[in-house]
């Protein structure tokens, strides 16, 4: 079995598992973190998958920023988990539904294509030496999809305008540090130097 | 698959000789950077450092070493053992697998990957967990305060530090490390530092704050927080720590001198006289003058600058720096296009 | 790709630009000279406009034109759903500043987030590719879930806006799904080769029926047809009236459009199977949005349910898959966003002090207080109900007249049932209004602005009747009937 094969097994085993755990696991600081592990997991086999950059970018967006913050939430809520568990039994048997039809879905689909030999999804042929999957995503990124490109950066500015429309605001008696007045500031507005004669010594 | 195991497992065995070659004496510039610092801060103050052990105090690291080995590690009663084992490996293991593209010159690198500059990011953005975990498993309110404020600090300068980054990418064309340094042949001048100078600056001082050293160490401020997330930790598990921080210093300074002061390439490359010497010839030698020479810019400003209040240190990342190098992709942009900066002239 | 291909999308990149000025300007401009931002809005509206007629394409004998690589597509029902779009936003503009101001919600805010949705909604209309249309309805639907909760003391607005938004982000997980699964049977993501892939029998079957599925739910629900209906009267209710208007009339444009791009153009090949699933969906959303409408106190509530029924007509108008019905829906759905934009314009003038008129009892007596704005209510009311004379009554007799063409006979008739079970609810507002005494006597004023543009609002449901042929004819003539 060459070594590809195994690392494939290794790591689609460790998602899996990181994946079943993440909504197992009683403690959501622990979810948080199988999470990550399960992004790690599916990064490397994107990495066998000769798509370093995807790999790379799963790594830098999703573990390096948005679990950051996610675990950052996490671990400041006190969260207790007795209700949650609650509703974990309560709506398993809605869940499992979902999870079956999902599933049947997804066999329906593919057995339409035949069966699951290769035959019917051919492995496709390896890319030529200097080939970068990088350089490829950019160029496609701004010939065909520019639109799609300049639209989905749009999309974020309004994400960053209403997260801000709908948090900054000023209460009433808010205390504020404005730290241009703060370097601004002269001494003869702090100290106020007082002329005092010395006293006479106690006692003579 | 043509190749043969026994091919697979001689080309492992060589990787990890390779890996070896770097991490060893990586981790010996560890060992003789706190003696730097203790060096260079004593006589920016005016004292001797460490001088008892060996022949002016050279023997100090190991001797540290062997101290902080040789101490007991306490497991808090209330901390998540699992985790609180695991957080110092897990700040660690980025420090060091970044490594592997640094191109110490034109062919000593572990991995010549074309998207290295990414990875570099990917690596320096996961080394958060470590501390984070650290201040979350400790169950301490000093070390959680700690991990809080670093986090923060840490995924608030990512932001700039990428925004750099992008302006050396459209310099030279490419993610990768080898032929970032390639595009800036032509002597001192034609180095990224000139044309990207604000980067440069906002760079550098990103790095501090990435790392969490002075005059951005509000994420250990002893006078505040103890010790911020590592307040926990004892004996090895804290030289972990230790050793992962110095790891990232050397990791940025190596960094700026690959991307903006011209990795190994040689100052003099040209020039009348040394042009044609060993001084003129790029070499690893170049390299590590100019690692070491950013190395000893971080611990001169930990002598020189007085740490920064919290919600400062926020604004001068957001407000400050994200802007200016916002600005300064389009001004690289207009190089770029109208062939101000040429790549490898 | 050459220029003259992305100055297709020139009123796109305007109204892109504006709005980015717009939030930037914001910062130098006092607060009590905010009104310079409702006068850029308008003149960034007017000037949208201008751009769209002068229509380029049109002038070298082309019927439609795409650009950026097929993805994006100028034609004439997409110029004037666009025109029509900035129309009707400008009258919203003149509705809400004055609802904004007596609310002390007059911030920046609205304008660059309507502005926003706008520009969603414009790139919804001329979507001519899977991604496209999936960019702008994300556009459009995440401005809109931020503005549902501008008012940010209000806890309703906050659990409306948190209902759309959950539900809303279903609904376009459900969009994706069908999306990868039409992408995975046809292998593109342009609507013309999907179309092409189609008819030539490359796809499979099998995905692309289950593709279609999940498709026509996540359409459903963004156009808040029954049974994927449950967030619009709760939205309608608990967003600011300024809020509710705006998501009355504009977006629905954009459903509109984005559905005949994705079942016409798209997948027109499958005209049989989503024939099916559009009548049950639309002969639900009429029965059940015209006799819940009956039970609601509220009026805005009661103007959700109303709009369930209406959407449930537009569908209609799609049912036959030809050129009358296309039209005649169309025709609806710019009726129904002027109808709507004028119920909720008379909400906002009742509204006084702090406190919005949304109980049916506030219009009691209206017309003791003051004769026109009954008068404008009454026409509005009776354009809904579909009174004959009316421009609503042409809206729907024509989808009606599509719907017995196409031979849907039952639908046609439970159609005519329930709109006149459902003019029941309309004709009772105009009975509070003339018969019932007021319960306060307070004046109602209104800036000049305001005045001027609910009464021309008010006429257009009796104008657009009385001369029904031009409007009809534009909208016949942009699918080439």
């Amino acid at each position: 079995m060459p070594i590809t094969e195994i690392v494939f097994y290794v790591f689609s085993l460790v998602m899996v598992s990181a994946g079943v755990a993440v909504i197992t696991v009683r403690n959501p600081v622990y979810s948080a973190l199988f999470l990550v592990l399960a992004f790690f997991s599916s990064a490397a086999i994107w990495l066998l998958l000769e798509a370093e950059f995807l790999a790379i970018v799963l790594i830098l967006v999703y573990v390096g920023a948005v679990m950051v913050l996610f675990l950052f939430v996490v671990m400041m809520l006190d969260i207790n988990l007795t209700p949650l568990k609650e509703g974990f039994i309560r709506y398993l048997p809605v869940g499992i539904v979902v999870a079956v039809l999902m599933a049947a879905e997804l066999l329906l689909v593919i057995w339409s294509k035949g069966s699951f030999d290769q035959g019917a999804f051919p492995i496709p042929p390896p890319n030529p030496v200097g080939f970068s999957n990088t350089k490829a995503l950019g160029e496609l990124l701004f010939t065909n999809y520019l639109l799609a490109f300049e639209a989905a950066g749009v999309i974020l500015l309004v994400a960053i305008i209403a997260a801000i429309a709908l948090t900054l605001r000023k209460r009433v008696g808010e205390k504020r540090q404005n730290p241009a007045m703060q370097v601004r500031v002269q001494r003869d507005e702090r100290v106020r130097l007082v002329k005092m004669d010395p006293e006479p010594r106690q006692g003579n | 698959m043509s190749e043969t195991l026994w091919d697979q497992l001689i080309y492992i065995v060589i990787l990890l000789l390779k890996i070896v070659a770097v991490v060893v004496p990586l981790i010996l510039t560890v060992a003789y950077y706190t003696y730097m610092e203790r060096k260079v801060i004593g006589y920016m103050q005016l004292r001797r450092g460490p001088n008892r052990i060996g022949p002016a105090g050279l023997f100090q690291p190991f001797a540290d070493v062997l101290k902080l080995l040789l101490k007991e590690i306490v497991l808090p009663a209330n901390a998540n053992k699992f985790l609180f084992v695991l957080a110092p490996v897990l700040s660690l293991a980025p420090a060091f697998a970044a490594w592997v593209v640094i191109p110490f010159n034109d062919w000593m690198v572990i991995a010549d990957i074309d998207a290295g500059l990414l990875y570099l990011l990917a690596m320096s953005s996961i080394g958060v967990y470590g501390l984070i975990i650290a201040g979350w498993a400790s169950n301490s309110k000093y070390a959680f305060l700690g991990s809080i404020r670093s986090c923060a600090q840490m995924v608030s300068y990512e932001i700039a530090m990428g925004f750099a980054l992008v302006g050396v990418l459209i310099l030279s064309g490419s993610l990768n490390l080898t032929e970032i340094v390639l595009a800036q042949q032509g002597g001192l001048l034609d180095w990224f530092w000139l044309p990207l100078l604000p980067l440069f600056v906002v760079y550098i001082i990103s790095g501090l704050a990435e790392t969490n050293r002075a005059p951005f160490d509000v994420a250990e401020g002893e006078s505040e927080i103890v010790a911020g997330f590592h307040v926990e930790y004892a004996g090895a598990a804290f030289a972990v720590f230790f050793l992962a921080e110095y790891a990232n210093m050397i990791l940025i300074s190596a960094l700026t001198a690959i991307l903006f002061a011209g990795g190994w390439l040689s100052p003099f490359e040209g020039l009348w006289l040394v042009g044609d010497t060993f001084l003129g010839q790029g070499s690893i030698f170049w390299f590590l003058l100019k690692t070491v020479f950013f190395m000893y810019l971080f611990l001169w400003w930990r002598a020189t600058y007085p740490r920064y209040r919290y919600d400062q240190i926020m604004r001068l990342g957001w407000k400050v720096f994200v802007p200016i190098t916002m600005g300064w992709v389009l001004v690289a942009a207009v190089f770029s296009v109208f062939g101000l900066v040429v790549r490898g002239s | 790709m050459n220029t003259t291909n992305m100055l297709l999308a020139a009123p796109e990149f305007w109204v892109l630009i504006m709005a980015c000025v717009i939030l930037i300007a914001d910062l130098f401009i006092r607060e009590e000279r905010r009104g310079i931002i409702h006068m850029m809005a308008m003149i960034t509206l007017v000037f949208a406009a201008i751009i769209t007629v002068r229509g380029d394409y049109l002038s070298e004998g082309l019927r439609s034109a795409t650009a950026f690589n097929g993805s994006f597509i100028r034609d004439p029902m997409g110029d004037v759903l666009k025109l029509f779009s900035f129309f009707i936003l400008g009258i919203v503009y003149v509705y809400a500043k004055f609802y904004l101001r007596q609310f002390r919600m007059f911030r920046t805010d609205f304008y660059t987030l309507t502005l926003f949705a706008l520009l969603g909604v414009m790139l919804l209309i001329s979507a001519n590719s899977l991604v496209t249309i999936y960019l702008g309805l994300e556009l459009t639907s995440l401005s809109t879930y931020a503005l549902v909760a501008f008012d940010r003391e209000s806890k309703r607005g906050s659990e409306a806006a948190m209902k759309y938004f959950v539900l809303g982000s279903m609904a376009s997980g459900m969009l994706l799904y069908g999306m990868s699964m039409i992408y995975g049977a046809t292998g593109s993501m342009d609507l013309a080769d999907i179309s092409v892939a189609i008819s030539n029998q490359d796809g499979d079957s099998m995905i692309l029926v289950f593709g279609l599925v999940f498709l026509v739910v996540g359409l459903a629900f963004k156009l808040g047809v029954v049974p994927f209906h449950m967030w619009i009267p709760d939205v309608y209710e608990g967003a600011p009236a300024a809020v509710t208007l705006f998501i009355s009339a504009i977006p629905k444009m954009a459903g509109f459009a984005m559905a005949y791009r994705l079942l016409y153009t798209g997948l027109g090949d499958l005209h049989t199977d989503w024939q099916q699933m559009l009548s049950i969906l639309a002969v639900l959303s009429i029965v059940l949005g015209n006799l819940a409408a009956i039970a609601q106190t509220n009026i805005k509530r009661m103007l959700a349910y109303s709009t369930i029924s209406h959407m449930g007509f537009i569908l209609m108008g799609l049912l036959p898959g030809t050129a009358d019905g296309f039209g005649a829906s169309m025709y609806y759905v710019i009726v129904y966003s002027l109808m709507s934009a004028g119920a909720f314009g008379m909400i906002i003038l009742l509204s006084a002090r702090g406190v919005e008129a949304e109980q049916l009892d506030d219009f009691k007596g209206l017309n003791q207080r003051n004769g026109w704005y009954a008068a404008i209510m009454a026409m509005i009311m009776f354009s809904m109900a579909g009174v004959p004379v009316f421009v609503g009554f042409f809206a729907k007799w024509l989808v009606i007249k599509a719907a017995l063409d196409a031979g849907l006979l039952w639908l046609a008739i439970s159609a005519v049932i329930f709109s006149v079970v459902g003019a029941f609810y309309y004709l009772r507002v105009i009975k509070l209004m003339y018969f019932d005494e007021p319960l306060t006597e307070s004046p109602i004023d209104a800036p000049v602005d305001f005045n001027a543009v609910i009464s021309l609002n008010g006429l257009l449901m009796l104008g657009l009747g009385v001369f029904s042929g031009s409007l009809i004819a534009v909208c016949m003539s942009a699918f080439g009937a």
